[in-house]
């Protein structure tokens, strides 16, 4: 079974039934508990702050199923807030697993960044399998994460700057894009995440 | 670098059991393409970047409501949808997003309540917010709208509301800038001149309004080639193509326009 952390913040439809579709088996989780769960998705809608404060109270369960090494996967604002802080909402304190900070996309482009990006894959990794540099996914966001390590790095794109677009740490991983919308291939990385959480 | 999106459009009649997608024969004939999350199925399958329902039932009665449309296509359906057609309020936008919408767009309602779009907008995100508008043009050169130079004169855009049916004197370019500032996050723009005749994009008013805008704009109206979203594409900053009859009548498919594009150095997520 794989979690789908409900922290009120919008509709899951769509992360709900593309799991669905992978035979993933989800499960939506509106309480800090997971026991049933082999591996959880950390989804994202909102803004950085309102966000962290929903999520506030998962924080200290999920962190105790990442160090039992349960698969996490962060999705768009779920990726960001594993960072330390966000110029979207100052003050607001991120999770904080990964070191960094989020910062908004450069001045002179489309903010936000809307639409199907070219990925450039810099490391391989398990979440990544089957997918090649130059595939698309769909990118929905104002602010981009810039780790202090880089080498929580997968992959990357091209958006005025170097955009970061997937991370990786151990059982730890999250995408800047979404997975959900992002066609066949989304279908794919969400696909891969399952396998994480069976092997 | 972004990929340019081709969006195929699904015109709904709610008034019938499943709903059905309507297509337009020569401009009157109404007839039925399909159940709406079947033919949203197929696009997706041949690699729509996004679709967008338009509800655009006639008869009072809706036997079957959008929200049912957009939870079965989203059963199936892994890329952005957008839902539009009558939204004219905060709750009605709710019942679309908590459906499984993506986005929403506004047309009527944002014209005759602009603040509507920052009240969406504000609590969905600008990304959640399109604003549609449907220009017409005027000949000639008239005091306070943004004139157009034409090989064939001078023009501006006229806004219409109600589908069409009622032209308000607002200018089409002020009100896309508007409505940018207001908090809309793209702009679906329909040439009314041009949609339903089959000759391709109106590619001045598309140039235009792209040009003066930060936000993506879709173009919409006239496509029936391939050739035409080339030449939207190449001549404008359009962001994305939005089409309906080229799909709905099988002489194309998404991925034969797309694969039409790639070879003409066009990006296109194949």
């Amino acid at each position: 079974m794989i979690a789908i952390v409900d922290y009120g913040m919008g509709n899951l439809f769509s992360i709900y039934n593309a799991l669905v579709r992978v035979s993933g088996e989800p499960m939506i989780v509106t309480e800090p508990d997971f026991s049933e769960a082999d591996g959880i998705v950390v989804p994202g809608v909102g803004s950085f702050g309102r966000c962290m404060e929903q999520l506030a109270r998962f924080g200290e369960a999920l962190r105790q199923e990442l160090d039992e090494g349960k698969p996490v996967l962060g999705i768009c604002i779920g990726m960001q807030v594993l960072f330390d802080e966000s110029a979207e909402s100052p003050g607001a304190q991120g999770l904080g697993w990964m070191p960094g900070k989020v910062v908004r996309l450069p001045s002179g482009m489309m903010v936000p960044q809307m639409g199907w990006n070219d990925l450039r894959i810099t490391r391989e990794i398990p979440l990544l399998d089957g997918i090649s540099s130059g595939d698309r996914f769909y990118f929905v966001h104002s602010y981009h994460c810039r780790p202090d390590d880089r080498s929580v790095l997968a992959a990357t794109v091209e958006y005025g700057t170097e955009v970061v677009a997937v991370v990786e740490n151990d059982n730890l991983a999250a995408t800047q894009f979404h997975p959900e919308k992002s066609g066949p291939r989304g279908l794919r990385i969400l696909e891969n995440f399952v396998r994480c959480v069976r092997c | 670098m972004l990929a340019r999106r081709i969006i195929p459009c699904l015109d709904c009649d709610l008034g019938v059991p499943q709903g059905r997608v309507v297509k337009g024969i020569e401009f009157k004939q109404i007839r039925y393409a399909g159940i709406p999350w079947e033919l949203a199925a197929r696009y997706y399958e041949q690699g729509a970047d996004e679709i967008v329902f338009l509800d655009i039932t006639a008869s009072h009665e809706r036997r079957t409501t959008m929200t049912d449309v957009i939870r079965k296509t989203s059963e199936e359906v892994f890329v952005p949808l957008t839902v539009g057609g009558g939204i004219s309020s905060l709750d009605a936008a709710r019942t679309a997003f908590n459906a499984g919408a993506d986005k929403i767009t506004l047309n009527t309602a944002a014209l005759l309540r602009p603040e509507l779009i920052s009240e969406i907008s504000q609590a969905y995100g600008n990304q959640a917010v399109v604003v549609a508008i449907d220009a017409k043009r005027r000949c000639g050169h008239e005091e306070g709208k943004t004139v157009i130079q034409l090989l064939e004169g001078e023009c501006w855009f006229e806004c219409s509301i109600y589908g069409g049916r009622k032209f308000t004197g607002i200018d089409a370019l002020a009100w896309a800038r508007r409505a940018e500032e207001l908090g809309a996050g793209e702009i679906l723009l329909t040439s009314m001149d041009r949609d339903g005749t089959y000759d391709g994009f109106d590619i001045p008013l598309t140039d235009a309004v792209s040009r003066s805008l930060q936000i993506p704009v879709i173009a919409s109206g006239g496509c029936a080639h391939p050739d035409h979203m080339y030449q939207v594409f190449r001549h404008t900053g359009a962001s994305a193509a939005l089409a309906a009859s080229i799909f709905h009548f099988n002489e194309w498919t998404v991925e034969g326009c797309k694969s039409y594009l790639a070879e003409r150095n066009i990006a296109v997520r194949i």
